[in-house]
């Protein structure tokens, strides 16, 4: 590297202080945290940022795009399926394993009750999102027409 | 992150800035999501702090499960017992924040992933440091929110123990999240200032760096957008904070756990964090004739029966049960022995410590330690009965100690001994 020119190379000294003073923190701490098995608990904390950046993400990314892309000429629509996918997906992916059941016979046997509805309950509060949707829709149709044309 | 090989010049797929295409992309939208969670993860880490601090791990090494801590232990101080819905109160807004951030943090997320994909990989120094910054500020978020999901639903598939895990976690993000504050929130607060008062974006005529330069038409505005993640955190929020009352309101916690309806019916129906069984208690261990508490203290060591604790003078106290998984219950009527009385009994007039130990034969917290204000407190109580019913195997029959603000796991149930003096 040229030593010429040392601005670019180097970058903002003020923000080279504050990373620096960061990074001793997350060192300090790190250190600790690596404590165990380090390989798989380093693997955990950069896979989290690796799962959502190159797989959630585009997932759902190419989900919303093929929405789009099928609704066609009728974009406004997207919405009343968008809206409450997104929410059901999202409590799926909070709960996920109270609904998938993976956690159900531990769950019974630590806190003495029953772990079986979470799937129903999740399937009905998913029903409530998209009949609550459908409604909304069919009533905007109904008695204003205009809002869906109006609506980029 | 910062991984590209070849600063390639003709920047193809998701390097190329015409990849993205969202008309949602901007300061604005990434200013106010930022914003939020400047506020909303202060709170998280303040009062996850403050959880450790109530487990009193500077007390008794059973008490800590970080024992390595350092000087990330600097503020630790003796939890009070005042007022006794503290740990409720902040435990609760704890898991319950936490959850309502998660559609915040994942539209945060979302509207910076391009940056993602910058090329060169780094242009100066500090900027190939400002993104080995951000890998430990996006990876230690995801990996606080990963790891505090799963402990709340049991599901103990990461790498070791929860509270080594989520506490140095913590402070790994906190200190890229810091970083991230001091270089970052004066740009967003000043980017949502200048357009509250031009009204418009990008009111300084300079290009927006966030938006996509060719977006596709939208679909829904930006306004919009931002209702659902709002309406996102609104339903995680309508769906996890009943679990922290009894009654109807628990009813309404559809998918948290400890959430829906109670175990059972009656005076010992609320929730239960261990049952018995799970706990490795016998019937046989704690019946009248065979199960005896040991007290221990300067004069010696007496041995009582249930009898002989039931022929103590009785106190009640109304306390609930605040759990380190964010559900609590109301407040429950308790009925025991004083233990600043048992502690009276072998010699101990004035405050001290008090080791705990349980017949449970499984659980991170069998031995439990509690600190000369928590003894001294007259609500600090060995409960025998619940509601005015006799507590039942899995609320800690025949015995089980019940403190003010104490985390649910310092009170501990199915005692076999208390040790009276310095720990």
């Amino acid at each position: 590297m040229p030593h010429r020119t040392p601005r670019p190379v180097l970058g903002s000294p003020f923000h080279l202080l504050v990373l620096l003073c960061s990074f001793a923190l997350c060192a300090y701490a790190g250190m600790r945290l690596l404590d165990g098995d380090p390989f798989l608990i380093a693997l955990w904390f950069v896979g989290a940022a690796l799962v959502h950046d190159l797989v959630l993400l585009p997932l759902y990314a190419v989900a919303d795009r093929a929405l789009v892309k099928g609704a066609g000429r009728r974009r406004s629509w997207v919405t009343y399926v968008r809206v409450p996918a997104a929410l059901s997906g999202l409590l799926l992916l909070v709960w996920f394993p109270l609904i998938s059941g993976r956690v159900s016979e531990r769950y019974e046997g630590v806190a003495g009750q029953s772990a079986a509805g979470y799937p129903a309950r999740w399937l009905i509060v998913t029903a409530v999102l998209f009949g609550g949707s459908a409604v909304v829709f069919a009533v905007r149709v109904r008695w204003g027409r205009a809002v869906g044309a109006g609506e980029g | 992150m910062a991984r590209s090989l070849l600063p390639a010049p003709d920047a193809r797929g998701p390097f190329s800035p015409g990849f993205w295409r969202s008309p949602l992309r901007g300061t604005w939208f990434t200013s106010v999501l930022g914003v939020v969670l400047l506020a909303g993860v202060t709170v998280l880490f303040v009062t996850g702090l403050l959880s450790y601090a109530a487990y009193n791990p500077d007390l008794s090494p059973v008490n800590d499960k970080t024992p390595d801590k350092g000087i990330l232990g600097f503020y630790l101080f003796s939890w009070p017992t005042d007022p006794p819905w503290l740990y409720r109160l902040t435990q609760g807004v704890h898991v319950t924040l936490g959850l309502a951030l998660v559609p915040v943090l994942l539209a945060k997320l979302w509207s910076v992933v391009p940056r993602l994909f910058t090329l060169p990989p780094a242009r100066s120094l500090t900027h190939a440091l400002e993104r080995i910054s951000l890998l430990l500020l996006v990876g230690g978020a995801l990996f606080e929110f990963v790891t505090g999901i799963l402990n709340v639903q049991l599901d103990y598939v990461f790498p070791g123990s929860f509270y080594p895990l989520h506490f140095y976690g913590a402070w790994v993000f906190f200190g890229a999240f810091l970083a991230h504050a001091v270089l970052k929130a004066p740009v967003a607060f000043r980017n949502l200032r200048r357009m509250r008062e031009g009204g418009e974006e990008r009111a300084d005529g300079q290009a927006d760096e966030l938006a996509a330069p060719r977006p596709d038409p939208p679909t829904v505005s930006r306004r919009g957008a931002l209702g659902l993640v709002g309406g996102g955190s609104l339903l995680l929020l309508a769906t996890s904070a009943g679990r922290s009352f009894d009654g109807p309101l628990r009813q309404t916690a559809v998918l948290t756990p400890h959430g829906g309806p109670e175990p059972g019916g009656g005076p010992n129906g609320f929730q239960i964090n261990k049952t018995a069984a799970y706990a490795g208690i016998r019937a046989d261990e704690t019946g009248e004739e065979a199960w005896r508490l040991a007290v221990t203290g300067r004069s010696g060591t007496v041995r009582l029966s249930r009898a002989d604790l039931l022929g103590l003078p009785l106190h009640s106290a109304a306390l609930p049960i605040a759990c380190v998984e964010g559900w609590s219950t109301s407040d429950q009527w308790w009925r025991g022995v004083r233990l600043r009385d048992l502690a009276a009994l072998v010699g101990h007039d004035g405050p001290v410590d008090v080791f705990v130990e349980s017949l449970q034969r499984r659980g991170a917290f069998r031995h439990a330690a509690l600190r000369a204000n928590q003894v001294g407190d007259p609500r600090s109580l060995l409960a025998l009965s619940v509601n005015g019913e006799e507590l039942t195997p899995d609320h800690g029959h025949p015995a089980r100690i019940i403190v003010p603000a104490a985390p649910g796991v310092l009170n501990t149930k199915w005692v076999a001994r208390l040790t009276f003096g310095a720990l």
